[in-house]
């Protein structure tokens, strides 16, 4: 299925959020979004994808 | 004593970001020279390599208050789902909320940033405000659940101190038991202790550190400086006046003429 990962048009063969994560190679701490809304860590397997599903996926970084 | 920030005692009045330094190892030693006790931190897209996972490890290892920002957002919703995102990471009820208004001097849309902290103050979190100086606004806040109010000195990166000291010598007497900090505007250490002098609680800088051509010594002098101004005001300094008052006593002086 085709996915919008990190603003990255991507064919991938998870169908939930958990298993994309595994299949991208995100490990640690992340947290996701799915079409802009907040996925919290435990719901993620619960999560199906959806054909043009735009995910976000973000980590600690610096700031002010 | 100072006040506390949503019950934590911070143990100095400086908290510092960590944007922008030449390197990850001076940005550790601009933390571990100074001593600030808080580090503004931000959430953005993860690579492939887990850059993320690399500065989790240092920060996490440095021992301070982690203060996760929503910096760049301009949306109510964007800010609520990244401070989400941000409390998952961080562990952490703490926001720094950032809602940008202007794209030029980056000032915060106070009207988003009033229904944000609403939200997200009822939903738990412990709400830091990138807010003006406007005395209204920083009421509205309170309302809202805020405990702590942060109007800016100057806009963000300017290096220009503190433009408007009469607006936040009067937020100051507003909200005599509000936690409040200058965040955003500092240049130099003179500013932020300007700003300690006013009576506020703590000062947030980023830039005025990280870009200076020895961050670990500004880091240092910044330190000073807030340490400096906080005891100035409790010493409770003198009034400024117009006229010269001889400080050596005139009696006992030896009739010379």
């Amino acid at each position: 299925m085709k996915i919008v990962l990190n603003g990255e048009a991507r064919e991938v063969a998870a169908t939930d959020l958990a298993g994309l994560l595994a299949e991208c190679g995100f490990s640690g701490r992340v947290a996701t979004s799915l079409n802009e809304d907040f996925v919290p860590a435990g719901l993620r397997a619960a999560q199906t994808l959806t054909d043009g599903d735009r995910v976000e996926v973000v980590a600690p970084m610096q700031g002010g | 004593m100072g006040k506390t920030f949503y019950g934590v005692e911070l143990p100095n009045p400086l908290m510092l970001g960590t944007a922008q330094y030449p390197s990850p190892a001076i940005l550790e030693e601009a933390f571990r020279a100074s001593g600030a006790g808080v580090a503004t931190v931000s959430l953005r897209r993860e690579g492939a390599g887990g850059a993320g996972q690399t500065f989790w490890q240092m920060i996490s290892d440095l021992g301070v208050h982690m203060l996760p920002n929503t910096a760049g957002c301009h949306t109510v919703k964007e800010a609520v789902t990244t401070a989400h995102m941000a409390r998952e990471v961080f562990d952490t009820k703490w926001i720094k909320l950032e809602l940008i208004g202007h794209t030029d001097s980056l000032q915060p849309d106070v009207f988003q940033l009033v229904e944000a902290a609403r939200i997200l103050s009822e939903d738990g979190f412990e709400v830091f405000p990138y807010t003006t100086e406007d005395l209204i606004v920083g009421e509205r806040l309170l309302e809202a659940g805020c405990e702590v109010l942060m109007p800016w000195g100057a806009p963000i990166g300017s290096g220009r101190g503190l433009n408007n000291t009469y607006a936040l010598r009067a937020m100051r007497a507003e909200f005599p038991d509000v936690p409040l900090v200058v965040d955003a505007g500092i240049g130099l250490p003179s500013h932020a202790a300007a700003a300690m002098e006013l009576g506020f609680d703590a000062v947030l800088l980023n830039t005025a550190v990280a870009r200076a051509g020895d961050p670990v010594a500004m880091a240092k002098a910044m330190m000073g400086a807030v340490e400096a101004g906080q005891l100035a005001c409790e010493a409770d300094p003198i009034e400024a006046r117009d006229m010269a008052v001889a400080s050596t006593p005139v009696i006992g002086k030896a009739f010379l003429t």
